[in-house]
């Protein structure tokens, strides 16, 4: 079982990337890359992981007691946020895109800029 | 497939390359790392056990990013400050293309809330917002910080779009400055505590505060100051995108 969550984390990221290439719709693809996003939040906790620890919060634990990795974890709360500034760009993107092509679709925005 | 030209082939060929490039990638990242739940981070593991006695702070995820690791969080807010700039600029830039409507005009009947939705959303703003400032002001203790409280407090104003007072929004939209203010003050708050640890001791971001007694609520130095700017500017970031997101949707409904 040691390896189960880094394969969990293969198959977001392979689902993920999945979508990504065959999506046919922009928002739809938006959504595909934020479950490959997620991918790296079940790395990056996983490899902090410690079996049979507690969270490093020391508000009512000693200070001895057996910890997960903060510097993964402060990590993963950066990568959070990178997604949803990454998301928040393309979701105004999509929305440009529908205003100048009527469409979200990239098959077809490729013709009518044709 | 009629009329496609390589549309999809080409983005299958391209998607071959990255997908080889990506199993690769991940193969030879992942094969050589420790087996699950072993103890391996020396780094880790010396943040963890020390944070309290150092900084004072029980919690050590928020002793690392607002602390021994705040230069990468100063990135890491400017990221988020230059990608609402981005928003901000890609859908301001339509603003001229069509006057802007009445607002009763904006807010046809079916669209409006039901007198349940109203009520519960407005009276679960207060509530809410309450928990933000507690999870803002108690990140350096127990779980939680500047950007999940920055987050939670957008939402409790998200409730008020859920309760379909969508005037208050528009009014919010009109007065976006002091969204701004909260979002820019709140990057360069945090900037500027580094600038303190600078000219206090020299080094950027050192924490210069008095570490106070570990547990209480000003304990940490600097920690519950710089967990304060990053809420608001998180939370001003966050409204900042929605209005604009909402914004486009009530302005110009589809046709």
């Amino acid at each position: 079982m040691s390896v189960f969550p880094y394969l969990v984390a293969a198959w977001l990221l392979g689902i993920g990337l999945w979508g990504v290439i065959s999506s046919r719709n922009y928002l739809h693809l938006i959504m595909c890359l934020t479950v490959l996003q997620g991918s790296t939040y079940v790395l990056l906790l996983s490899v902090g992981y410690l079996s049979h620890a507690k969270a490093p919060i020391f508000a009512d634990i000693t200070t001895k007691s057996r910890v997960t990795d903060p510097i993964v974890q402060a990590l993963t709360l950066t990568d959070v946020v990178v997604e949803a500034t990454i998301v928040a760009m393309l979701l105004a993107l999509v929305i440009q895109a529908n205003k100048r092509y009527g469409s979200i679709d990239p098959d077809e925005m490729r013709r009518m800029r044709d | 497939m009629r009329d496609r030209p390589g549309g999809f082939s080409l983005r299958l060929v391209v998607g071959a390359i990255g997908v080889v490039l990506t199993v690769g990638g991940f193969v030879w990242g992942t094969t050589g790392l420790h087996p699950f739940g072993s103890e391996h981070s020396r780094y880790g593991f010396y943040t963890a056990h020390h944070a309290v006695a150092q900084r004072h702070a029980t919690n050590s995820v928020v002793a690392v990013a607002f602390d021994y690791r705040a230069f990468d969080t100063l990135g890491e807010e400017f990221i988020l400050f230059i990608s609402v700039v981005g928003v901000v600029v890609l859908l301001r830039s339509l603003h001229d293309e069509e006057e802007e409507p009445e607002e009763e005009k904006l807010i046809p009947e079916q669209r409006r809330a039901s007198d349940a939705e109203r009520w519960l959303g407005t009276a679960l703003v207060g509530p809410i917002a309450i928990l933000a400032a507690y999870i803002v002001t108690h990140g350096q203790l127990t779980p939680g910080g500047g950007f999940q409280g920055g987050i939670i407090l957008m939402a409790a104003i998200a409730f008020i779009f859920l309760g379909g007072e969508w005037v208050i929004l528009l009014r919010l939209r009109r007065a976006t400055s002091w969204v701004e203010m909260m979002d820019a003050g709140g990057a360069a708050g945090f900037a500027m505590i580094g600038f303190g640890g600078l000219i206090a001791t020299g080094a950027f971001f050192y924490n210069f505060l008095p570490f106070g007694t570990s547990g209480s609520l000003l304990s940490g130095g600097f920690m519950p100051l710089a967990n304060v700017a990053v809420g608001l500017e998180v939370a001003g970031a966050t409204l900042m995108v929605v209005s604009e997101l909402v914004d486009q949707r009530l302005l110009r409904p589809p046709r």
